[in-house]
């Protein structure tokens, strides 16, 4: 009885050690794919310390951090979300890092023939375009910027088709249920062969990824920071598509 | 920002009265066939249709999106046939809220054709009262209590319809984006007083319809709401 106690309280402590090295890092949805590969390599590089990855819309993050979510790293899509985090006191500005560069794409089924839009005014004349929520979601904070600077957006905005974060709306130009989407030039190449990019969309700011530690986090959770901004995790990033700082 | 509101509200409205519309004519329909037919599979025709009573909306959205959409064989031939997309389409949000409030309709409808007094329906039979008469005039007017109830719950499930209908439908303003989506989405961006506007909006045609459920048909509304119908 005694021994059962004992291996009892043993596992219990193990448990709860455990569970105090748990880091979560909320993070944009482009961003997904390539951290599911670097968790494994910082939990490899500091045993005891676990990853939760937390993706979603940057401004469907920010709602949790605020809200009090427990989470020790946020990476955003952009820095206007980053910005507001920021304001909110959730984040401090010396923290703050640049992780990675994207550039924007419009996005078409692969399947889709000859008639692929070249400019945003082609993409004006498709039925079906899928966006990212500009609310919440920064690819579509992007694209919003990119069509009000060329005085398209009035033209396009009845045929949009809202998706609640870019993965979303990669999902639908795979399944060829839009004509077109916004997406990343990242996501395209995840996409499975199932989508390509028509062209670059040219945007007014360009687009960076910062992350940042949040206040009173874990100190683990700025050691993971900067595992991201190391070679090995650069790497990583660079063979998904992304710019590097 | 009451256009912000009243859009979405109309949308909704339009699409769970669609959805209900439907369900009726088919809850109906295969309540009646249940009840009062024997045949191979009936038992897992009825499980089948309580499926979306029981999985996660998510699931009978994917199943949708599937079935429905372009790349799939019925889906394209939709389109092909009829022209017709139900994918981000007004139709798909219609479709999505019908499925998973129709055993809203089919449960109750059952329970109260089984209710029936067959020697009723015979009696009609001895008079002369050919087979859909008897439907008609004397089978359907000893149900409809129990089948109004159950079109009022399909109809407060197809307005709440969140799920299915964010998969099938997605959010396209003034066409498929219902108050659930907007509501979701305005607490997605922080925008706090949009959501609160939309949510109390919500709240209050919910009360308004439980009201008038109530007036409508105490008894089987009540009796179904305990789950007995």
């Amino acid at each position: 009885m005694r021994r059962r106690l004992t291996l009892f309280a043993c596992l219990a402590l193990a448990a709860g050690a455990s569970a105090a090295q748990e880091i979560t890092v909320s993070a944009g949805a482009s961003l997904g794919p390539a951290l599911r590969e670097i968790a494994p390599l910082f939990e490899a590089a500091q045993p005891g310390v676990r990853v939760r990855l937390n993706l979603g819309a940057s401004g469907a993050l920010l709602q949790q951090i605020t809200v009090g979510a427990p989470v020790q790293v946020f990476a955003s899509a952009d820095d206007e979300t980053m910005d507001q985090a920021q304001a909110r006191g959730l984040v401090r500005a010396d923290d703050r890092r640049v992780l990675v560069l994207n550039r924007l794409v419009l996005a078409v089924p692969a399947d889709r023939g000859a008639d692929v839009p070249r400019t945003l005014a082609g993409a004006a004349q498709l039925r079906r375009v899928a966006i990212g929520l500009p609310a919440s979601v920064p690819a579509g904070r992007y694209a919003r910027a990119a069509l009000d600077a060329a005085g398209l957006w009035p033209r396009i905005e009845p045929q949009l088709v809202y998706a609640q974060n870019v993965r979303q709306a990669l999902d639908y130009i795979v399944r060829a249920e839009v004509d077109a989407g916004f997406v990343y030039a990242s996501d395209v190449g995840i996409a499975g062969g199932g989508a390509r990019a028509a062209f670059e969309v040219p945007t007014p700011i360009p687009i960076r990824y910062p992350i940042a530690a949040l206040r009173d986090a874990l100190p683990a959770a700025q050691r993971f920071v900067d595992f991201c901004l190391s070679a090995p995790a650069r790497a990583v990033f660079a063979r998904h598509g992304f710019g590097l700082p | 920002m009451l256009d912000a509101a009243w859009v979405p509200l109309a949308l909704t409205l339009k699409v769970a009265l669609w959805a209900t519309a439907l369900d009726l004519v088919v809850g109906v329909a295969i309540g009646y066939a249940l009840a009062r037919t024997r045949f191979v599979g009936r038992n897992l025709l009825d499980a089948l249709l309580t499926l979306p009573m029981v999985l996660p909306p998510t699931v009978m959205g994917y199943y949708l999106l599937v079935l429905l959409g372009r790349q799939s064989a019925f889906g394209g031939w939709l389109f092909e046939t009829f022209g017709l997309r139900l994918i981000f389409t007004w139709q798909g949000a219609v479709i999505a809220a019908a499925v998973v409030s129709l055993p809203f309709v089919v449960k109750p409808a059952r329970a109260a054709f089984e209710g029936v007094d067959a020697r009723l329906e015979q009696a009609a039979r001895t008079l002369g009262v050919h087979e859909f008469g008897v439907f008609c005039r004397v089978t359907l007017p000893l149900a409809w209590r129990g089948i109004l109830a159950g079109t009022l719950l399909a109809f407060a499930r197809a307005l709440g319809e969140f799920g299915a209908t964010l998969m099938v439908a997605g959010s396209v303003p003034g066409q498929t984006q219902t108050l659930s989506i907007a509501v979701y989405e305005a607490v997605q961006a922080g925008q706090d007083a949009q959501a609160a506007t939309l949510t109390a909006l919500l709240s209050v045609v919910a009360v308004v319809l439980l009201l008038a459920v109530g007036r409508l048909a105490r008894g089987p509304v009540a009796a179904a709401a305990r789950g007995g119908a």
